[in-house]
């Protein structure tokens, strides 16, 4: 396998605050991975540095072989580099079908080329997005019509409407009652059947070891563990960090 | 192309509306269509920016105003140029103000935002009232030709129907916005711009299309104004009642849809008319605040919105 994500000595500043102190993380294409750590550690902030929506002040990432410096978060995306939000945050004036339409148009079409689609098959796209998350009954609905978890599900179809290779799910399940946490683990999970690289931002821990092939923690801004997730979360500094000493 | 039978219905609405208006032959019907066109065209410009992308500009008087002096400069630089002419370098010249503008301010996000805009419009001002070249505070006088060219009679049929004709190619352009990717890229940076960005959306350069295209389109609504009012002045040009009717008018039509404006335009602008008319000059003001209340608590999403499915 290859590295599809690679994040090298990121930094980031708030003012005196340091956020993250040089990161370094590899991901391999087709992989499963998860990020942990306790609120305020940093992982957000990372998430936000990958995508764009922040620019880091030191070090740099890498995907797909190319270096992201700089580039703007619709750039990022466009390469393949999708994420949902940690609250959901549809479009609210706009239908379920025509939130997915947004990233197929902007994404897919604006990649240019053969792959550009027709309305017909913008269409149809969106309902296949919509049946794989089981909302396709809701298609011309308002995200305010929604329930949380469907407000979820929502959110990661948005995501793969713009066919990443990468795709980080910002607590996708933070509320979500037990069965419901499993329908988004099976989600996931056969979305990585698919091809796409996963990166799973979670609190739930029950969660985060049915999902993740490899996990790394981050604790006040710098990376203190990663490796198989039975490992990590035996480390002693992964347990200090999360119950103190 | 998609839109060609719409462009097609409007320019025979357009014409039937200039057939009408020759058959009645009477110029104070020129003048008052005039008026309700010209909002048409300014609601509809001020809704592709406010309504579409949801930056509400309080600064359309800037533009309207620089949509105006430049005709008034043209006139006395080559006074023989034809008047659609005149509007198409009014419209660029606000579009450039627009582009700068949007490049400047639109960093900032919802109140901020409109706050620049209003600015810009005293600094505007400010430098047209000091520009003696225009007139300055004094005012400048546009003389208009006796007989309209190509389709004679007044001159202000030819007003009426460069401004009609105006107004076809405002709401074509509206229409076609709406049903193209741009304008679902405009409504999702409206409705979350975080994540339109993360959709793929380039919202800065979608930002600053539409402050253009809203701002150049404004500035040709204002281009024939010097020749409609022969004499132009500061207070006249940069007049509140613009910014006031311009912002009014799609609320009250319904922001979402390029119908909106014009029934917004319509009803305001005719009624201002007729209580201009028949009660006092200075009562159609009261008139807009009135239904501006009404219509924000009642209906607020306009009157169009009142007849769109319940979702």
């Amino acid at each position: 396998m290859t590295a599809i994500l690679h994040v090298e000595g990121l930094g980031k500043r708030f003012g005196g605050f340091v956020a993250l102190d040089s990161i370094e993380l590899e991901v391999q294409d087709g992989e499963r991975l998860g990020l942990i750590g306790p609120n305020g550690s940093g992982k957000s902030t990372l998430v936000n540095c990958i995508c764009g929506t922040l620019q880091n002040e030191t070090g740099s990432v890498r995907f797909a072989g190319q270096a992201l410096d700089g580039l703007s978060a619709h750039e990022r995306t466009r390469r393949g580099l999708a994420r949902s939000f940690q609250l959901p945050r549809p479009f609210g004036s706009l239908s379920l079908m025509d939130n997915l339409r947004i990233p197929i148009l902007y994404t897919v079409n604006a990649r240019g080329g053969a792959r550009a689609i027709g309305n017909e098959a913008i269409v149809a796209r969106c309902r296949d997005l919509l049946g794989e998350v089981g909302l396709v009954a809701k298609a011309d609905r308002l995200p305010r019509d929604l329930t949380q978890i469907e407000m979820r599900k929502l959110e990661l179809a948005r995501a793969m409407a713009a066919e990443p290779k990468l795709l980080i799910a910002d607590e996708v399940m933070a509320g979500l009652s037990h069965n419901e946490v499993d329908e988004i683990i099976a989600l996931l999970i056969r979305l990585n059947d698919q091809g796409v690289t996963v990166i799973m931002i979670e609190h739930i821990m029950r969660a985060v070891m049915e999902v993740s092939q490899r996990l790394a923690v981050l604790v006040a801004g710098r990376k203190i563990a990663d490796g198989a997730p039975k490992d990590v979360v035996r480390d002693p500094e992964v347990v200090k960090a999360y119950l103190g000493e | 192309m998609r839109g060609v039978p719409f462009i097609l219905c409007l320019i025979a609405a357009a014409a039937v509306i200039f057939a009408c208006g020759r058959w009645i032959d009477n110029s104070y019907a020129f003048f008052a269509a005039y008026v309700v066109v010209q909002y048409i065209v300014l609601g509809t410009a001020w809704n592709i920016l406010g309504g579409y992308t949801g930056y509400v500009n309080f600064g359309v008087t800037a533009f309207f105003a620089i949509g105006a002096y430049s005709t008034v400069v043209l006139y006395k630089l080559v006074p023989a140029l034809p008047l659609p002419v005149m509007v198409l370098v009014g419209g660029v010249m606000a579009g450039l103000v627009g582009l700068g503008t949007g490049y400047l301010t639109l960093r900032l996000r919802g109140v901020f935002f409109s706050i620049a805009t209003l600015a810009l419009a005293v600094v505007v001002q400010t430098l047209i009232t000091n520009w003696d070249f225009v007139g300055g505070a004094r005012g400048a006088y546009v003389l208009r030709p006796r007989v309209a060219p190509l389709i004679g009679g007044e001159y202000v049929q030819y007003l009426f129907l460069v401004m009609l004709g105006l107004c076809v190619i405002v709401l074509a352009t509206a229409r076609a916005i709406e049903r193209s990717a741009l304008g679902y890229g405009f409504t999702a940076i409206r409705d979350d711009e975080a994540a339109a960005e993360a959709s793929g959306v380039p919202t800065l350069k979608l930002k600053l299309i539409a402050t253009t295209l809203s701002g150049g389109f404004m500035g040709m609504a204002g281009a024939p104004l010097p020749y409609y009012v022969t004499y132009l002045d500061p207070a006249s040009g940069f007049s509140l009642n613009y910014a006031v009717n311009a912002i009014a008018m799609p609320l009250i039509g319904g922001m979402n849809s390029w119908v909106g404006p014009i029934v917004g335009a319509v009803l305001v602008g005719g009624l201002q008319e007729y209580l201009r008319v028949t009660i006092s000059s200075a009562v159609n003001v009261l008139v807009v605040g009135v239904l501006l209340v009404v219509f924000v608590i009642a209906a607020p999403q306009g009157i169009v919105g009142l007849f769109q499915r319940k979702k």
